[in-house]
């Protein structure tokens, strides 16, 4: 009927027609279905700067070897709260201008971490931009290259009024009467970093990600303190500024080692800090709260860790502690 | 032939029961539970019962015709026995007696003259045949009468090609180095992120698209015994996707990048560019074809036909913004980047294939209904399969679930081809030790069988836990894109060029070429196979990620080790395509070329 070896038009015609029809099924439809995606309600817009921010990473192409997916196995859940669901990406996935399309945020190779989740777990500006000017100064195996043209270097004598400079331990940078400053797009690029974070769902009700390993899962139905690693936590929260010596970057982020505060026998100004964030030093970044983030048992963990590492050798850190701590800033802050 | 259905049939019917076991994901010692080692083994026996059973019922099939046939002469002989005369027997033995005591006394083919080459049969005396390193293999002397235009076109696509290999392979180099010495440079235009689109679109768009539509002109025009169409046209398209290729490169260095989105890097104007070069050229081919001199439209023509409007479709449904917010970018995304590879490459590639492999061994391909079941499965299958880029992504589940059972389902058009090509070959193997063409073929259909379906398989769940996101999916697209796709068109390039221009490039660099991209692509995808495996145990035993970056460092050392290696073999590629075509259009004369050749 057809005579596909004799009769090229049925062929082509046939060949593209039934191509065609897939396609529709298997990309156009669902597709277009997608377009039915509604916001979380709590979820934020990018607000203009974030936008930018955004340009700024496509240009970039970040998504070369950062993805944005928590996907919904347990090995993700380290990259999120949840899985990610469709409603996400309502309002960053849009079509950028008239020459560029929506943003593959998703992404398809981890060659660095997941990010969409990065705006809760590194909420530190300075952090942002030390790493983004030569990633080896926080991260010393890193393999992500260095963005400097994001960055300036200017005359100490002559800074621009609301100038941010960036501190740069001297093993990176080291011109006397020189500082790096963030540009415009710099700047940009770290308010949406710090935009990426999960919005938590309103009924609470979440998807569970599929476990992995018995291991995992039998340590969570265990719970309890005993469990938590706090070495581990500590290199997944806090190394990533203070270094897995406990050493800091001079110049950027405090060292932990004889510290002070850490070693304090009373732990209330050392739990408030990790709570409520630190601001006092200017020869030092900003350290962001760390509330919202961690458990009482797991800033337990890390405080335990942390101050019978590296020489530190004080008392242990229980839960109630933590809790006592954070029951009194809740007070204070109510009143 | 009815067995080897009966076999495909099987395996699709083994397959959604395969994958429904793996829905339940359990937990324990998931690396030996039935979704990794099942399925290699399932799809392995499957496989080798249906190939067993196929040889079995071929050889049962000629032993008994040839016993019938030694019957029957059998029969014959004792019938003449009976019927001869004592003395006829007598002068028999005596002849034979004589032929047992003969000796050779060392002048029979010359008799007592010189020996003289006067018609000049021989073409070269190898005074020094035993090269350590590279076979020395014959050279052909076989030159194909090709119109001036087509033979000037088919160069300047291959030559085009050839430029944007050594260059597009050259980035591809720098940006492997780069995850060992990341502070190479600190140029905005060099730096990874910008770098590697650029890379991967240049290979894809700059050489294979170009050395596949150049060897496929020569394909349209020879199988439909006809002129091609409009010459002009084909330099526009050949001016057209240089442009994109040249244009978006530049592009995509200064920042300017359209989303991300793999090989949709490249921003709408520009890619319009190479969209309007498809369909100049699928108009130029439809025309050849629907002139030819021959009834039959040759099975080539119809995977390069497809392919041209397959692609067409796929370019405008990928840059159509109407359904791209939020995840619709996605599915149009795991879409488009797949069917690039399967509709355009693989698809045209194949094409190219069912031509120059029977036509360089001289002989028909093995199955012509196969290559035409192969056709239709491979529009089937490929078409369906894009979301298993993103399996346990927030894409729908049902989505990604018919992605995963049609990758299974690719095992047919993939067995077809590559039985297709292997019995094609059966017979020939000899030409193994005669040039370095079936050698790339073989090569090329090896990877066809190997990094197909080593692609249906990692699209599976289970196996998706473990590899995806890590240095193993770029494995994968090296072992595909370059294994079968690069090596195909090699193979093709040295068949067809020689005959065109009459000057074959020495075979110390043909081999040359072919050993250290073999080598070279073999260190580069175990390395990124075995480190990307570790780095997703290192993902599910949930140490901290900068572990898994650690343990990747020294195979990224061998993956730019076995990166150069597939480097040079590209200049060497080079240079002999500068051999095969220098002054080709100095041949004035057949008698002249042969004499060219074999000096």
């Amino acid at each position: 009927m057809l005579n596909f070896h004799k009769e090229h038009k049925n062929l082509v015609l046939t060949a593209g027609g039934v191509f065609i029809a897939l396609s529709i099924l298997i990309a156009i439809m669902p597709a277009i279905q997608m377009q039915e995606t509604q916001p979380i309600p709590d979820e934020q817009p990018l607000t203009a700067h974030q936008r930018e921010g955004l340009n700024v990473y496509v240009a970039e192409n970040c998504m070369a070897c950062h993805t944005q997916q928590v996907r919904n196995i347990e090995m993700d859940n380290v990259w999120g709260d949840r899985p990610s669901i469709p409603s996400d990406y309502f309002y960053s996935k849009k079509r950028m201008d008239f020459w560029r399309q929506s943003p593959s945020t998703l992404g398809s190779e981890r060659t660095g971490p997941d990010l969409t989740n990065i705006g809760k777990r590194q909420p530190s500006e300075d952090w942002h931009l030390l790493h983004l000017y030569n990633p080896r100064a926080v991260v010393p195996e890193s393999v992500m290259p260095s963005y400097p043209w994001l960055f300036k270097e200017v005359d100490s004598a002559y800074m621009p009024k609301d100038a941010k400079v960036v501190a740069v331990p001297k093993a990176y940078f080291n011109k006397p009467g020189k500082k790096i400053i963030a540009s415009y797009d710099a700047l940009r690029l770290v308010d949406y970093l710090k935009y990426l974070k999960q919005t938590d769902m309103p009924s609470g009700d979440i998807d569970d990600f599929i476990p992995a390993l018995k291991k995992i899962q039998a340590e969570r139905t265990e719970g309890g303190q005993q469990s938590l690693d706090g070495a581990k936590l500590y290199s997944q929260v806090c190394a990533a500024c203070h270094q897995e010596t406990g050493q800091g970057i001079v110049g950027a982020f405090p060292s932990l080692v004889g510290s002070d505060i850490v070693n304090d026998k009373n732990t209330e100004t050392l739990i408030k800090v990790v709570i409520q964030g630190y601001n006092a030093r200017t020869d030092y970044g900003v350290m962001p709260p760390f509330g919202d983030q961690l458990t009482d048992a797991e800033i337990a963990a890390i405080l335990t860790h942390e101050r019978s590492s590296w020489g530190n050798d004080s008392e242990v850190v229980t839960e109630e502690d933590v809790a006592k701590v954070r029951q009194y800033i809740d007070m204070e802050l109510n009143q | 032939m009815r067995n080897f259905k009966i076999g495909i049939l099987f395996i699709l019917m083994a397959i959604p029961n395969l994958l429904s076991a793996q829905e339940k994901i359990t937990t324990d010692n998931w690396l030996s539970s039935p979704g990794i080692i099942g399925t290699f083994i399932l799809i392995a026996i499957v496989m080798i019962v249906a190939i067993i059973i196929l040889f079995v019922k071929l050889n049962g099939y000629i032993d008994t015709m040839k016993r019938r046939q030694l019957d029957k002469n059998r029969m014959a002989f004792d019938d003449e026995l009976v019927a001869m005369e004592g003395s006829d027997i007598d002068a028999i033995l005596e002849k034979r007696k004589a032929a047992l005591s003969y000796k050779l006394k060392g002048n029979e083919l010359s008799g007592d003259n010189r020996a003289i080459d006067d018609k000049g049969l021989i073409q070269r005396v190898e005074k020094d045949p035993n090269n350590a390193f590279f076979d020395e293999k014959k050279k052909t002397s076989l030159s194909l009468e090709t119109p001036q235009e087509l033979k000037k076109i088919v160069i300047y696509y291959i030559g085009a090609a050839a430029l944007w290999l050594v260059l597009g392979t050259l980035i591809g180099q720098y940006l492997g180095m780069k995850f060992l010495w990341p502070e190479m440079d600190h140029q905005a235009w060099l730096s990874f992120g910008r770098l590697r689109p650029v890379h991967t679109n240049m290979v894809f768009w700059g050489w294979s698209s170009l050395a596949m539509i150049g060897l496929g002109y020569f394909v349209i025009a020879r199988t439909s015994n006809n002129k091609i169409y409009n010459y002009n046209w084909a330099w526009y398209a050949w001016g057209l996707i240089n442009a994109t290729v040249f244009i978006g490169s530049l592009c995509l260095m200064a920042g300017i990048n359209n989303g991300g989105g793999e090989y949709r890097e490249y921003i709408w104007p520009v890619m319009l560019m190479f969209a309007i070069g498809l369909i100049l050229t699928f108009y130029n081919f439809y025309k050849t074809v629907a002139t030819r001199k021959i009834s039959e439209i040759y099975i080539s023509n119809w995977f390069i036909l497809a392919s041209l409007i397959w692609t067409i479709v796929l370019a405008i449904i990928g840059y159509l913004p109407f359904y791209q917010d939020g995840l619709g970018e996605t599915v149009i995304q795991g879409y488009y980047m797949h069917q690039g590879v399967g509709m355009w490459f693989m698809t045209f590639t194949l094409g190219l294939v069912y031509y120059y492999l029977p036509s360089a061994l001289n002989k028909p391909i093995y199955s012509y209904s196969l290559g035409v079941l192969a056709f239709w499965t491979q529009m089937l299958f490929y078409t369906m399969i894009g979301t298993h880029h993103f399996v346990f992504s927030p894409l729908p589940w049902w989505l990604q679930t018919i992605a995963i059972v049609f990758s299974a389902g690719m095992v047919i058009p993939v067995v077809a081809g590559t039985t297709n090509f292997l019995m094609t070959m059966k017979g020939s193997w000899s030409h193994i030790s005669k040039s370095y063409v079936l050698p790339f073929f073989l090569v090329g259909t090896i990877f066809y069988f190997v990094g197909s379906m080593q692609g249906s398989v990692q699209a599976f769940r289970f196996t998706n836990f473990v590899w995806h996101f890590t240095d193993f999916n770029v494995a994968h697209s090296h072992m595909t894109m370059y294994g079968i796709i690069a090596f195909f068109l090699w193979a093709s390039i040295y068949a067809i060029l020689p005959k065109l221009t009459g000057r074959e490039p020495a075979q110390v660099f043909v081999g040359a070429h072919f050993w250290l991209a073999f080598i070279g692509l073999f260190a580069y995808m175990m390395s990124l196979m075995a480190g990307g495996t570790y780095k997703g145990l290192s993902w599910i035993d949930g140490d901290p990620f900068i572990e898994s970056v650690i343990l990747m460092k020294p195979y990224w050392v061998w993956r730019a080790v076995g990166g150069s290696l597939m480097f040079v073999s590209h200049l060497v590629f080079a240079y002999n395509f500068y051999y095969m075509v220098k002054g080709y259009t100095k041949k004035p004369s057949a008698t002249q070329k042969v004499e060219e050749i074999t000096v």
